[in-house]
């Protein structure tokens, strides 16, 4: 700044005399804020959805039984009111004495997707983007390169020398995607489920990084489901309607398993690959197949210790 | 810069800290906002620019990242690209540090403080960039120590959000403490910044190695998989900070800012070196992927040459392997201790090759297949480009206030509370 312009004063009213530029950075900085106020605007839209209580809210294991009751109270709540739906939103605790671990007979799935579209409406996925936890690899016999494996097959099934292999989370025993989590927003459960508190979850996606079986899945926006498709019996910890911009993945359906019923993708197999339950029964089926059958896991290589196997028949 | 005489210590002794830091900062904000016609069109424009990325942010905040082009398969993208570029540059700012305080290169003393704005600018960038990627950046506090639920010492980027945060704090303290105590027209004391100035060397060493340790502990990621991440990570930011600094320097000398020729011979003596490094460690990892084979190469198959029938990145990283290279020749070439414009040509090339390596060439490929061996491409959509340019324009923002302020007061043009001012120029 030149002597020369330090002389040049203006008058304003209130702030009586002050030098023009002074005068004009002081415009610059009213058109700046009022610009970056502009700016960010469309943020206000936040305040519809986004209320204090949500803000605030405790990690899910710190909330007090009866701060988790007016949570879910909340959550219903706005399920009604953002979705038209009435859900109920249970929150089944891991039974003790059971490690839930899941199965599939390779030689019998033939790829027919009935999985794929039952987890697609049992836990209120996004019908837009058609997601699902459960992705089925259409495999060349003679080979388990997944590389030379096809998840977009559109033809009748099964096809020839081809075999069929489902994937979803495989529960792991070392899960890397609880370890990245730097805010301990997903964990693994006493009965072995990896569950994810959609509350806390900041959506840094370090553990769609770190998963090694492409489980996870991310709210690239809020899920579009129909009223009359909700299906409304729902786990905090499982399949409630997922806000925008957190992780998701399988959790064993625990508000149906943890409650003595299978496995939604179970349920709807017609050809009955699939086999699960509590590899800790001595009397389980799952038990029996797992001491009798050759089952092998997934990427054994990596060391996750996966509590989901496969194995052939014939 | 610093060339100036010391003055001895106040006469009527040291006025209160809370009446002149006030000064500091009132003299600093004025010093930050008078400028040229040249400076004001410069930061109109970073903030006309920044102020789209806010919009663009806004809206992806609002109505979440599907607005960008990242996926379930691809799910880190130009962000987290320019975040761990960001990271190299600002540790790349030590190899000023280094000659200037263990080898008491005079010369490079004057000018350090560049290489430590260029930290801070280029943290605040990293952090940024990390809460642009965010699906819940309302939810940000969780990472707060005691406040969230911090996943230490488990978890990578708990390492990250702690060895960056004290960066910035390392390097805002170094830079504030000389800058006011030159303001005062004191000589800084050596006990309150040197111990500092040590530790942000080790410091800088590891804002890259967790950053490379982040992607290199991924078991499910073959390509990043590997021990030469870190050692990669490091010799490309000791490239891509001082190829910026040489760049910025030869500005300031545009601008009648005095820079001595030796502080940008000292680092042209780096990149020299860091330069052959990084390409060295690039070579050795492309031996290793293309001569084992195997599904474990499958992204390097996929970045370099392409793979089943998709080659998105095949342009991108030959670019950068261009870049590299003539940039390489062009820094190694005599002609670059003589003239100018071999020189400052040869750092945009280095500069802009290390990008595209570190980020479209690193972590896109990384996903690429994805872990159960889909081929899902990905390149930035509109919304990731109008974010990052923003964020770049605030880093930009920063480092040009930083050194309009650092520079009047270092070569003290400013003078200290209770003696008359001397005629501005700056």
């Amino acid at each position: 700044m030149t002597e020369q312009s330090k002389g040049k004063t203006i008058s304003l009213p209130v702030l009586g005399s002050v030098s023009r530029r002074t005068a004009m950075k002081g415009v610059g900085a009213t058109l700046g804020a009022g610009a970056f106020a502009a700016a960010i605007s469309p943020l206000r839209h936040l305040a519809d959805t986004l209320t204090v209580e949500e803000l605030m809210q405790q990690h899910y294991q710190e909330l007090s039984a009866d701060g988790k009751k007016k949570v879910i109270e909340r959550l219903e709540a706005e399920t009604k009111e953002q979705y038209g739906a009435d859900v109920t939103i249970s929150d089944p605790r891991p039974i003790p004495g059971t490690k839930f671990v899941y199965a599939i007979n390779l030689s019998v799935c033939n790829g027919n997707g009935k999985c794929v579209e039952a987890c697609h409406n049992e836990n209120n996925h996004d019908r837009d983007t058609n997601q699902s936890y459960i992705r089925v690899l259409e495999m060349q016999k003679g080979t388990m390169d997944m590389e030379q494996g096809n998840t977009t097959y559109d033809h009748e099934v099964p096809a020839a020398d081809k075999f069929y292999m489902p994937v979803q989370c495989q529960q792991c025993d070392e899960p890397p995607c609880t370890d990245v989590c730097p805010v301990q927003a997903t964990w693994k459960e006493d009965d072995g489920i990896v569950v994810v508190d959609y509350n806390w979850c900041i959506g840094c996606r370090y553990c769609e990084a770190a998963c090694p079986y492409h489980a996870r899945r991310f709210n690239w926006k809020t899920p579009n489901v129909p009223a009359a498709e909700v299906n409304p019996d729902q786990g905090y910890l499982s399949n409630r309607i997922r806000p925008q911009g957190v992780v998701e993945k399988c959790h064993y359906c625990l508000h149906r398993t943890r409650k003595g019923r299978l496995p939604a993708c179970l349920e709807a197999c017609p050809t009955g690959a699939r086999v699960f339950g509590n590899i800790l029964d001595p009397d389980s089926e799952i038990r029996w197949l797992l001491e009798n059958k050759r089952v092998y896991v997934l990427k054994e290589e990596v060391g996750t210790k996966p509590s989901f196997f496969y194995f052939f028949d014939s | 810069m610093s060339s100036m005489p010391v003055r001895p210590k106040h006469p009527e002794g040291t006025p209160g800290h809370f009446l002149s830091y006030r000064k500091f900062l009132l003299r600093s904000l004025a010093l930050s906002t008078d400028g040229s016609l040249l400076f004001y069109t410069w930061m109109i424009m970073l903030t006309l620019v920044f102020l789209v990325g806010a919009n663009a942010w806004a809206n992806q905040v609002v109505h979440g990242m599907i607005t960008t082009n990242m996926t379930d398969h691809v799910s880190w993208g130009l962000y987290i690209s320019n975040f761990t570029f960001m990271v190299g540059v600002a540790a790349g700012g030590v190899m000023m540090v280094i000659p200037a305080y263990l080898y008491r290169d005079k010369a490079m003393h004057n000018v350090v403080i560049l290489g430590e704005f260029l930290a801070i600018a280029a943290i605040v960038m990293c952090l940024m960039f990390v809460v642009a990627d965010l699906g819940r950046p309302d939810r940000s506090w969780h990472l707060i120590p005691g406040l969230g639920r911090f996943n230490f010492p488990i978890s990578m980027l708990t390492w990250d959000v702690i060895v960056l945060n004290g960066y910035l704090l390392l390097n805002l303290h170094i830079c504030g403490y000389l800058l006011y105590m030159r303001f005062l027209g004191r000589t800084p004391n050596p006990k309150w910044y040197i111990p500092f100035v040590f530790i942000s060397i080790a410091w800088a060493i590891s804002i890259h190695t967790v950053t490379a340790f982040l992607y290199s502990g991924l078991g499910g990621r073959p390509l990043w998989n590997t021990a030469l991440l870190a050692p990669r990570f490091l010799a490309s930011a000791f490239v891509s900070g001082p190829a910026f600094i040489i760049i910025s320097m030869f500005v300031l000398r545009r601008l009648q800012v005095p820079i001595l020729d030796d502080p940008i011979h000292t680092l042209l003596k780096i990149l020299r070196i860091t330069v052959l490094i990084s390409l060295f460690m690039v070579v050795s990892e492309i031996f290793t992927e293309f001569y084992t084979g195997g599904a474990h190469t499958s992204s390097a198959r996929y970045l370099y040459l392409g793979l089943h029938g998709k080659n998105a990145l095949v342009p991108w990283i030959w670019t950068a392997v261009g870049l590299n290279i003539i940039g390489a020749i062009l820094l190694l070439h005599p002609a670059a201790t003589k003239r100018a414009v071999p020189l400052i040509i040869a750092c945009v090339f280095v500069f802009v090759g290390t990008w595209i390596e570190k980020g479209m060439g690193l972590i896109v490929p990384g996903f690429i297949p994805s872990t159960l061996h889909e081929m899902v491409e990905y390149l930035p959509s509109v919304t990731e480009w109008k974010v990052s340019a923003g964020i770049v324009a605030f880093g930009l923002m920063i480092y040009t206030i930083a050194i309009k302020i650092a520079v009047p007061i270092l070569s003290g043009r400013v003078s200290p509370p209770g003696q008359p001012h001397p005629p501005r120029d700056c």
